[in-house]
């Protein structure tokens, strides 16, 4: 147990490293699946959502995952960001397997590495915006180094509040706040814990077009910018089109469309 | 952190659980006043049966008791040496009493004390005194009003002194008595020269019946002919002024022989008819005869005497105020034939003592067993001599816990099921924290904190009420008396003037303690349940 703990902030420490010296677009494959399958059991009968993925994200990647609806994108994206296991493959992260840690590891890698956008936002009800914003934050630290450090996190969380553009929503509780609002503080949360990949599961699925755009062009200058990997799972093909690369899912088989946009 | 924070959040928003705590609360609240209150009675039935008791007893195994009680004496102290504070001889005997009641002669069976005051005065516990239980000491007072101040000043030692009013009472009932009796001797006299006067018409008229009562009718009145007949009755012994008892009232000095009876043995409570209050008939007064019987020492002789009442005896315990009495040892001594005619010297069945420290009590009893020969003594302290009833009220005190502890217990299964509602309804909250990297025991502590925020607020609520309502008791009571229109407490029955409590920092402790468990325990399946849920479909969850 220590062992593999101590292995993975070791890996994890490199990729720290790594990221800050990396150019925009490495050749470097981040996140990657290794004959990826998943079937769920429904008594007897297997039914299988993925079959055989094999997909890989680069480095400071913007990839659009697209799909019509039970193709099996949320599945996929829930095993790579170790939200789900795989049924057979492998999930590597910088070379590495990571979909075999132990949970301890595996919640670890989640609150460090991925950071998660869900098309109904999945804001906490009973905590405003800025509390939300910070849960990461109180999730990786105990109680004692949370309570030293607490002005420093709130800082960082307002900054990235800002940069969302929530600045004048703070105090708000979630459900005072629009759907494109909600979605700028979900993205907001994702980001404040630093993490190296971004795993947005259809983030404008439930926006209107305008404000759609608005995420969508958020999300496109976090990866320009600051040279975040992002993978979208999106149904809309003209948004999946603004990504690099775009792939598609198929009854739980990958086919590559098209190089990037 | 977070878990924190969502246990506090959730604390403030979800009524639901606070409603489930109410039943937590008030089992909480009913244990600390059940047991506060029945350990203010028990506290309080204890010094009382402590009180008649004294420390520890030294008994005779026989009634005849045991002679020279001066080298017994020297004994126990030699034994108990400076343990021992006080000592008292007494003479325990079971006798009977009777008295005149409404023409009918009353018999009671009696347990008989002969004490010297002095010394049964020195061998109460610290705490209580023997004037706090008589009578003629103590104020009545009825619903907080002063019926009748202390007959005796507190400076005055308990003796065998009549009271004034009980002198005054007598010398009444004497003269009263004493003009009766006249009246009598008057109207026999009357009666006897009327039926001399008939007896010498006789001859004349005896024939003549009708004119006879004729002459009866018109010239003696009808009260002269009721004394024709009671002079025939005059020498049955029922009548009241025959009765050797009664003979002896004749003067106003009262009896060398007197007593202390306990006061459910000239009382009795009665329910006005009108008024339905309850009420305490006196059948007999400090300052009345009566007579004791008992058996001689020896062979089982019955023995009689006449004994002047002095006080009442009001322990507060039903069953010594209904069985003791209290009377001048050596008049015990002499009735019974304990008193060696040589020496002079009264024999003793018991000798009470007063010992310096009681927790030592154990260790003394063992050495006064040591010393005093075995098989005409027995020696115990007053728990062990009351044994029976205080393990009785221990145990039925313990099962009342434990039916109260049921109380929380369901109420802990109103917090499992509520839980288990939050947990359904926060299934998409779960998976959004295990998405963020929340681990499972995270999750689950947030349930658990919650369950013991709960049980925390629970049982504090229900001690601050628990101890409120017991520190407001009376107030309360004499709320309900006012509502209900019946005493609720009635201190004619209980002789509190006030309903004892006695609250325990340990009890309110536990109880707040074990409240708290149930919480956590009843939150534990519900917060498993919450730890084992898988993101995903947590996430999925509509």
């Amino acid at each position: 147990m220590h062992e593999v703990l101590s292995l993975n902030e070791a890996m994890l420490n490199e990729a720290a490293m790594t990221r800050s010296s990396r150019p925009m677009l490495s050749t470097a494959t981040h996140l990657s699946t290794v004959a990826l399958e998943k079937f769920y059991r429904k008594g007897p009968l297997k039914i299988p959502v993925l079959r055989g993925v094999e997909i890989s994200v680069r480095k400071g990647e913007f990839l659009s995952i697209v799909g019509q609806s039970g193709s099996g994108k949320s599945t996929l994206l829930h095993v790579m960001g170790l939200l789900d296991s795989p049924s057979v493959g492998e999930v590597l992260l910088d070379g590495d397997r990571i979909d075999d840690l132990p949970q301890q590891t595996r919640d670890e890698i989640r609150n460090r590495v991925f950071g998660f956008v869900f098309q109904f936002y999945h804001l906490l009800p009973e905590l405003n915006v800025l509390e939300n914003v910070l849960t990461p934050l109180m999730i990786r630290h105990s109680f004692l180094s949370y309570w030293r450090r607490r002005n420093e996190f709130r800082e960082q969380a307002c900054e990235i509040l800002e940069k969302v553009g929530l600045t004048h929503r703070l105090k708000h509780k979630p459900s005072e706040l629009s759907g494109g609002e909600m979605q700028r503080a979900a993205i907001a949360r994702a980001l404040v814990a630093k993490p190296e990949v971004l795993l947005a599961d259809e983030p404008t699925g439930n926006l209107d077009a305008g404000t759609g755009q608005e995420i969508m062009g958020l999300m496109r200058s976090l990866n320009e910018d600051e040279g975040l990997t992002i993978v979208m799972v999106t149904h809309d093909e003209q948004l999946a089109r603004s990504a690099h690369r775009m792939v598609r899912l198929n009854e739980g088989r990958l086919e590559i469309l098209t190089g990037a946009a | 952190m977070y878990k924190l924070l969502l246990c506090q959040r959730y604390l403030r928003t979800r009524f639901i659980a606070l409603a489930s705590i109410i039943s937590v609360m008030l089992g909480v609240a009913t244990m600390i006043v059940v047991n506060s209150v029945m350990s203010g009675f028990g506290t309080e039935m204890r010094n009382r049966i402590h009180a008649i008791l004294a420390d520890v007893v030294v008994e005779t195994i026989s009634l005849d008791g045991a002679p020279d009680p001066d080298r017994w004496t020297r004994v126990i102290l030699g034994a108990g040496g400076d343990d021992i504070s006080a000592m008292a001889a007494t003479v325990e005997v079971y006798g009977m009493m009777t008295f005149e009641y409404r023409g009918q002669s009353v018999t009671k069976p009696v347990t008989l004390i002969g004490i010297q005051p002095e010394t049964k005065a020195s061998v109460f516990p610290d705490g209580s005194s023997f004037p706090d239980s008589l009578d003629s000491y103590t104020a009545i007072r009825k619903q907080g009003k002063l019926i009748r101040p202390p007959l005796r000043g507190k400076e005055v030692p308990p003796g065998w002194e009549l009271t004034a009013e009980a002198i005054a009472y007598r010398r009444n009932m004497v003269e009263r008595q004493r003009i009766f009796m006249e009246q009598r001797q008057y109207e026999q006299e009357f009666e006897r020269r009327e039926s001399k006067e008939l007896d010498d018409e006789t001859p004349f008229e005896a024939s003549d019946a009708v004119a006879k009562s004729k002459s009866r009718a018109t010239g003696a009145d009808p009260f002269a002919n009721r004394t024709v007949n009671e002079s025939e009755n005059a020498k049955s012994p029922e009548f009241g002024a025959h009765d050797p008892v009664m003979a002896e009232v004749d003067q106003a000095a009262p009896q060398t022989a007197r007593i202390i009876p306990g006061a459910g043995l000239i009382e009795f409570l009665y329910e006005d008819r009108e008024t339905g209050e309850k009420k305490t008939m006196r059948m007999q007064q400090p300052g009345d005869d009566v007579m004791i019987s008992t058996v001689k020492a020896g062979r089982p002789e019955p023995c009689r005497f006449h004994a002047t009442i002095v006080d009442v005896l009001k322990t507060g315990m039903s069953e010594n105020d209904s069985s003791l009495v209290f009377c001048n040892l050596e008049e015990l001594q002499r009735a019974r034939g304990m008193i060696d005619p040589e020496s002079g010297i009264g024999a003793i069945t018991s000798i009470q003592i007063k010992l310096k420290n009681y927790e030592r009590s154990a260790e003394i009893v063992k050495r006064l067993e040591a010393a005093l020969p075995p098989g005409l003594f027995s020696v115990r302290t007053w728990e062990q001599k009351q044994g029976p009833l205080l393990a009785a009220v221990e145990i039925e005190k313990a099962i009342l816990n434990v039916l109260l502890f049921l109380i929380i217990a369901v109420a802990g299964f109103g917090i499992l099921a509520i839980f288990y509602m939050i947990v359904v309804e926060k299934t998409r909250d779960i998976g959004i924290l295990k998405a963020l990297g929340a681990s499972s025991r995270g999750v689950m502590t947030i349930f658990l904190s919650y369950g013991l925020a709960l049980g925390i607020v629970g049982s504090g609520v229900g001690v601050v009420l628990g101890l409120l309502f017991v520190h407001y008791i009376n107030e309360i009571e004499a709320g309900l008396t006012w509502v209900t229109g019946r005493k609720i407490f009635d201190e004619t029955i209980y002789y509190f003037p006030k309903i004892p409590t006695d609250v325990s920092v340990l009890m309110v402790v536990t109880v707040a303690l074990a409240a708290m468990g149930i919480a956590v325990l009843a939150s534990v399946l519900p917060a498993r349940r919450a730890s084992k849920l898988h993101p995903v479909e947590a996430l999925r969850y509509e």
